[in-house]
């Protein structure tokens, strides 16, 4: 077992947009990328679950050129509006990085 | 047609790059120098108040490398989305910029601004004609959002920018324009494929970010072929990898594969990213196809009342232990301090809790206090900030008061750092358009101004 902080050489979040928060998971090691894709625990009912958001919501897209996953869904409020506290979107990943994958 | 070479000085226009790189560009035969300058990532405060997130000195550094190789080589020099927010204010500010550096280097050139920002009876016009369209997750546009609108910019495609070239335009200073626009613009005027222009403009629109290991904001150039481009960078500790070339189409997009622009969609999908030496990538195989209709996205901001902040720190065990109640409790004692000294006003208090859920807020899987001491950040928002002062200044005493069961007698549960502890903030704004409009030209939204400078 590992967690997506063992294995990702990079998690970050931004905005896409004002309205839309980004979420994206890099590796360096094909066989990193290829382990966290095939066990598909980044999947959009687990993300929803994770963010309290709903399924129909999320986009996880897997991108095999970058190595990467890349996890979308509107922001709850948009960037810098009143109930907003992370304008740019940055500090949003962080319940990922302990997220387990299986040998 | 042989190829078009082209650099993008920086990711954002004021954050810095280094004019080494610059010159070996235009020694390698840049053929224009392009730089994007605003973004919606600081929030709705640039476009709101028409200010640039960066000091007017570091964008003059910035400009007038740029611009002085540019006169230098006769080669044309595009700004896109000036002062951030590409509203008027901030595309005034630009210019004055632009011509003071002129002025100060004996620079002549033929100049271009072109406004982005549009009337609100344009964008009425257009919604009156059916030519509005929501973006995903926002509602339909209404009557009541653009009467609402401090400011509304368009973000001009690449048509606004060939035209003013084509009229003889040497600098261009545009609004808003999309990142990809800017450097698009030429390529697809000498007739090079869609498909290659707008992949290349989406790697060139954030400088030397595509890189593998960027230590600090830089320069990155390419050059556009037939069926693929090269993309380099020009400082010599930099390189481009086929993965952190692919990876920047990650960056800030909801979807890596289907990229809109408002001419149509750039799918990457089976695009192939090929080292071609240490340093440099070549891409190939995009798609674009054209949109059914010309669509031209509007950012657009409106004011929500004023606000008043106060900040303090909890460090008893017993506060945290009950911290829920204890703030809950504190909700019911200013509704009624409140109701009774200002009456039916309406009002809204924000309260952010770092140290259990004030940086993720709704989207905190664990929201509960794990550590010895919290910060509590408290925002009234009223329609005065008059008022937004005084009920701040009756929520700091009755949260310092506020007490709990543990203890018996008058607290002082709350450490204020600052005297007094409220402080005004000001409007405070939104973001609350995420539109696009039909139309009538790529053009017709937008207007440009010619000067011999």
């Amino acid at each position: 077992m590992a967690t997506i902080a063992d294995l990702a050489v990079l998690v970050r979040s931004k905005n896409a947009g004002a309205f839309w928060l980004t979420i994206d998971v890099m590796f360096d090691d094909p066989e990193h990328y290829r382990r966290v894709k095939d066990s598909e625990r980044i999947n959009r009912a687990a993300i929803a679950h994770m963010y309290r958001r709903e399924p129909k919501d999320i986009i996880v897209v897997n991108h095999d050129a970058a190595l990467a996953i890349k996890i979308s869904f509107p922001r709850p409020q948009s960037s810098g509006s009143k109930l907003d506290s992370d304008v740019y979107g940055g500090q949003q990943y962080a319940p990922l990085l302990s997220l387990e994958i299986p040998d | 047609m042989a190829s078009f070479p082209l650099v993008s000085a920086t990711g954002m226009l004021g954050s810095g790059y280094r004019a080494e790189s610059l010159d070996k560009a235009i020694e390698l035969g840049a053929r224009m120098i392009g730089c994007d300058a605003g973004s919606t990532d600081p929030g709705p405060g640039p476009l709101a108040t028409g200010t640039c997130m960066f000091s007017k000195a570091a964008v003059k550094r910035d400009t007038e490398i740029m611009l002085s190789r540019a006169v230098r080589a006769k080669i044309p020099l595009v700004i896109g989305s000036s002062g951030t927010s590409g509203s008027d204010a901030g595309l005034l500010w630009m210019l004055d910029i632009v011509r003071e550096i002129a002025r100060e280097e004996g620079l002549r050139f033929r100049l271009a601004a072109i406004h982005s920002e549009v009337a609100k009876e344009t964008v009425r016009e257009h919604l009156r004609q059916g030519r509005a369209r929501a973006l995903p997750p926002s509602p339909a546009l209404t009557q009541a959002d653009i009467d609402a609108a401090l400011h509304i910019v368009a973000m001009m495609g690449v048509e606004p920018i060939q035209e003013a070239i084509g009229q003889g335009a040497q600098v261009v200073v545009a609004g808003r324009s999309s990142d990809t626009s800017l450097f698009a613009a030429l390529p697809l005027l000498e007739g090079f494929a869609p498909a290659v222009v707008w992949h290349m403009a989406k790697i060139l629109e954030c400088g030397a970010a595509a890189v593998a290991h960027r230590l600090a904001p830089d320069s990155m150039m390419a050059v556009v072929r037939e069926d693929a481009f090269d993309v380099f960078p020009l400082r010599p500790d930099y390189r481009c990898t086929p993965q952190s070339v692919a990876s920047h189409t990650l960056y800030e997009n909801a979807d890596p594969f289907d990229l809109k622009e408002p001419s149509g969609t750039l799918d990457t999908r089976e695009a192939r990213y090929e080292a071609i030496s240490e340093t440099a990538v070549r891409v190939s195989g995009s798609r674009f196809t054209a949109a059914p209709e010309y669509t031209v996205k509007l950012e657009g901001v409106r004011q929500g009342g004023y606000s008043t902040i106060l900040m303090g720190g909890v460090r008893d065990p017993f506060i945290l232990a009950g911290l829920d109640d204890w703030l809950k409790q504190l909700d019911d004692a200013i509704r009624v301090r409140i109701g009774a000294t200002v009456g039916n006003r309406p009002y809204e208090i924000v309260t952010r809790v770092y140290g259990r859920d004030g940086v993720m807020g709704a989207l905190e899987p664990q929201p509960t206090v794990a550590g010895h001491e919290v910060f509590i950040l408290w925002d009234v928002i009223s329609e005065t900030q008059e008022l937004s002062h005084a009920i701040a200044s009756s929520v700091s005493h009755l949260a310092v008061h506020n007490p709990i069961p543990k203890w018996h007698g008058l607290i002082s549960g709350v450490a204020f750092p600052y005297s007094p502890p409220e402080i005004d903030r000001g409007p405070v704004y939104e973001f609350h358009l995420n539109h696009v409009l039909v139309p009538e030209t790529p053009v017709s939204l937008f207007r440009t101004q010619f000067e011999e400078v």
